[in-house]
């Protein structure tokens, strides 16, 4: 046990720099989010109207899924350099798929009788969006943010091996002086972190949820 | 992209690190997830505990998790590889249990019926019908594995991820875009042949070439 008590005494006597870091990691995660949000969000409305427009950016971002999430930090690097914003860019990359795939098929999958009925209802285009079908997508479109949310909190830990900082910086730090008790600073915090994440937006989608 | 021709002897030995890393994780990954998936599906109110603490598993982001190992399997590609079977447990367990729970009880009462013993609806009515659903989980872990094995590099694990480290510490943007280049290929590649053997294994694609 006391590796975790050298690690805890380590943040205590370092505690402006360890706010600073948690700072920083915030910042990573919540501006691709942003960023992956206000596109993503659009893009997979699109896409669920659209077979062909949906064919070709499911399999595309589909694709991105595939690449190891440390390959597609490091690529962003010959772009942007060593920076906060080279992480930011990849970041937002890997936000996307999740957000965008689920906004799809949560529109895609809402039964067209129900969208028949609005209309035969004489409910305008906008109204059935607003009243109707954004409240039958959320569950799965929240279940999309929250994948995504996960994913960015542990890619920006990542982001620290391209100089991004964040709670990575603590793990390098850790490796540079190999103490796994200054590695345990970093990923302590982050897999807490990534928990909240998870119980909260899990909370958010049962809560959205319609009543059957 | 010139780096992998011109040192082809050096990414060949990493390559093979990184197959060797990723094979061990799969193969004891699925040793241990079909028991399990036996068992919940044998004994329902499993589910529940062991699907949550593999979800909670799975939240861990895989470099804090192989942390978190490192002070009892110390900074080795043990400590890697054991974070990435506790990492795919939930995604194969997933596949499995749903695969084995999507066979209709019809045709096991019919298999039986016909006189097959328990072993032979095991491996001659369960297990094709299954292979599909757990093919693609089985996929999917290759991808996670591969993603997971790029970080162990970091832990002494070896693996194309040497060439990102290596990369950032002596400023060879070469080696970053070689190794992230090399990365995505296999992750591609091995995605696209367990895509292609899941395919392949459909049993109602047999029937159709059988009857063709």
């Amino acid at each position: 046990m006391t590796i975790f008590q050298t690690a805890y005494q380590y943040a205590l006597d370092n505690t402006d720099k360890f706010t600073a870091a948690l700072q920083e990691h915030l910042l990573l995660v919540t501006i691709p989010l942003a960023i992956g949000l206000l596109v993503g969000l659009p893009l997979g409305l699109w896409s669920a109207r659209s077979k062909v427009i949906s064919a070709v950016m499911i399999n595309g971002f589909n694709a991105l899924r595939v690449m190891p999430s440390l390959a597609v930090l490091f690529l962003a690097i010959p772009i942007l350099g060593l920076s906060f914003w080279s992480a930011v860019l990849a970041l937002t990359l890997l936000v996307m798929p999740p957000i965008l795939i689920s906004t799809d098929v949560a529109f895609r999958t809402i039964d067209p009788a129900i969208r028949e009925a609005a209309t035969g209802m004489g409910m305008p285009a906008a109204d059935i969006l607003k009243q109707v079908e954004v409240p039958l997508a959320l569950p799965v479109v929240i279940s999309g943010i929250k994948t995504a949310t996960v994913e960015v909190i542990a890619s920006a830990t990542l982001a620290a091996f391209v100089g991004a900082g964040g709670l990575g910086a603590f793990i390098v730090l850790g490796f540079a002086a190999y103490d796994p008790a200054i590695l345990l600073v970093g990923a302590i915090p982050v897999a807490i972190l990534a928990l909240i994440a998870e119980v909260g937006l899990s909370t958010l989608q049962r809560v959205t949820q319609p009543p059957v | 992209m010139g780096y992998l021709f011109s040192h082809p002897e050096e990414v060949l030995t990493l390559l093979l690190q990184h197959l060797r890393m990723t094979g061990i994780t799969l193969v004891v990954a699925i040793a241990v997830a079909v028991p399990i998936s036996i068992l919940v599906t044998r004994i329902r109110w499993l589910s529940i505990p062991i699907m949550g603490t593999l979800g909670i598993l799975y939240t861990i982001p895989s470099l804090a998790l192989i942390i978190f190992l490192v002070p009892f399997f110390g900074l080795n590609a043990t400590s890697v590889i054991v974070a990435m079977v506790l990492y795919t447990q939930v995604i194969l367990v997933r596949n499995l249990t749903v695969g084995l729970d999507g066979i209709n009880p019809a045709v096991l009462e019919a298999a039986r019926g016909m006189g097959m013993s328990v072993w032979q609806r095991w491996w001659r009515v369960q297990v094709p019908l299954v292979l599909p659903v757990f093919i693609a989980g089985v996929r999917i872990a290759a991808v996670v594995s591969i993603a997971i094995a790029t970080i162990g590099a970091k832990f002494n694990a070896g693996g194309l991820g040497k060439l990102l480290f290596d990369g950032i510490q002596t400023n060879r943007y070469d080696k970053i875009v070689a190794g992230s280049i090399a990365v995505a290929i296999l992750a591609f590649a091995v995605n696209a042949l367990l895509l292609w053997l899941e395919k392949r294994s459909n049993p109602a694609r047999r029937l159709e070439k059988q009857a063709a």
